[in-house]
């Protein structure tokens, strides 16, 4: 009974071409409880990363979904004869600026970057790594932007509370682009460390599409 | 001809501020604020005099920091020593920019889907993922300037950057640096400069690589802090005319 489930939602996962979730699952496999799908989708889960496959099924966006393993990539790349996809310094800032702080203004994004964003925004847009989530009941009524489902896939995150935590500030300079200097203790400015407890955590969550 | 290059920089007055920062190496809870503001005007000035198009945004933050630094000069006039330290203006933001910078690092990590993982997607939303930003500068656009300051300064120690361009056109310089990436793939930044050149190739050059790098036709990058700039030709992929 339950390998048969399993045999279904691995055909299903084969042929989906988006992340298929528990609950869009069980509306075409009433038969089956809720918890039967969700055991059946972790089972295969383990099945494949046991197997040592060149794929794997991964959860991302609250859902599951076949991917090849990352040291296959260069091979796949070169099939769609591409480059890998990357988006600028700039524009990781700024999509990192909205998911952790979503909802966002545009000129609260521009404010903690010092630059302007309009084109930034439009090419993630464009993208559909953010979305305008709605209008703020200010003079102009200025658009308000979150992220997408589609920047929970691409970034490999199963919901927003799983963005990655902030490191502590004091390692914030390794790795930089030249010598090191030693930094201060944050607690030298208690205003920053304060700021640092309200800011690292994603605020809320909002309704996904 | 006159020949005017706009550059769009996407780093910004943030960015020229933490590079000056661990540029001099000094603590960011105690910046030696005129030191860096007078390093931050000259830098406006370079720009200003290669044709770089400086935002408003510079001028905004250029304003903010000799504000401060005039602010620090002024006595603790009521003497009961709570005035907050005026840098916490800049500090402030430069904190919480360099936090975002690390969370925008700690995303492109990530094992990222149409880079690094696959999964079935419909060809025409494959083909909208692949195109990413090639021309994408892992040097930034302040270390190429310190670069040719450094080229500029062994030269000519004490020439005031006055420039006349008329002499060498961009578009030949451009030809001309393609040509030799053809053949080379690969060159190093000092290549670029022989000792032979005067100050105004040097200049055209210098653009004509800027122009380069911001139509994507070259990459720009350090292997490691302290070796010179590679820079890569591009012009293998999609965007070639």
């Amino acid at each position: 009974m339950s390998e048969n489930l399993q045999a279904i939602l691995e055909a299903l996962l084969f042929a989906a071409d988006h992340p298929l979730s528990p609950q869009e699952v069980s509306q075409w496999l009433p038969e089956y409880s809720a918890q039967d799908i969700r055991g059946a989708l972790q089972a295969i889960e383990s099945e494949y990363r046991t197997m040592g496959r060149s794929f794997f099924l991964k959860e991302v966006a609250k859902g599951y979904q076949f991917r090849t393993k990352k040291e296959f990539g260069p091979y796949i790349l070169k099939m769609y004869k591409t480059s890998p996809s990357r988006l600028s310094g700039a524009a990781l800032e700024t999509l990192a600026i909205i998911a952790y702080k979503q909802p966002i203004l545009r000129q609260e994004i521009e404010k903690l970057r010092g630059v302007d964003v309009g084109g930034i925004l439009r090419t993630l847009l464009e993208k559909g790594l953010v979305r305008i989530v709605g209008r703020k009941d200010l003079p102009g009524r200025p658009l308000i932007y979150g992220t997408t489902k589609k920047f929970l896939e691409v970034f490999d995150l199963t919901d927003l509370t799983s963005l990655p935590k902030l490191k502590e500030i004091k390692n914030l300079f390794s790795g930089g682009e030249s010598g090191q200097p030693a930094l201060a203790s944050p607690e030298g400015t208690t205003d920053a460390g304060h700021q640092e407890s309200q800011e690292t955590k994603p605020s809320g969550q909002p309704p996904e599409d | 001809m006159a020949y005017e290059v706009k550059l769009e920089i996407f780093e910004g007055p943030m960015d020229l501020l933490l590079h000056l920062i661990r540029k001099n190496e000094v603590d960011i809870f105690d910046i030696p604020i005129a030191t860096i503001t007078d390093q931050y005007l000259a830098y406006l000035e370079m720009m200003k005099a290669l044709n770089i198009d400086v935002a408003g945004d510079f001028l905004l933050m250029a304003s903010t920091l000799m504000h401060i630094k005039s602010r620090m000069l002024l006595p603790d006039t009521d003497g009961d020593g709570e005035e907050e330290d005026p840098r916490l203006e800049i500090t402030r933001p430069l904190l919480e920019y360099m936090r975002i910078k690390e969370l925008a690092h700690d995303l492109s990590e990530r094992e990222i889907l149409g880079r690094d993982v696959f999964s079935r997607v419909p060809s025409d939303e494959l083909s909208a993922l692949a195109q990413g930003e090639q021309g994408s500068i892992q040097v930034n656009i302040f270390q190429l300037i310190d670069a040719f300051q450094r080229i500029i300064d062994q030269r000519l120690p004490d020439t005031q950057l006055r420039f006349r361009l008329e002499e060498w056109s961009i578009n030949e310089k451009i030809e001309q640096i393609t040509t030799i990436l053809r053949e080379k793939h690969t060159l190093y930044f000092q290549e670029l400069f022989p000792k032979s050149m005067g100050l105004s190739e040097l200049v055209v050059t210098f653009l004509a690589l800027l122009e380069l790098v911001h139509q994507g036709l070259l990459k720009v990058f350090q292997p490691d802090p302290k070796s010179d700039i590679l820079l890569n030709a591009a012009l293998d992929d999609r965007r070639t005319p």
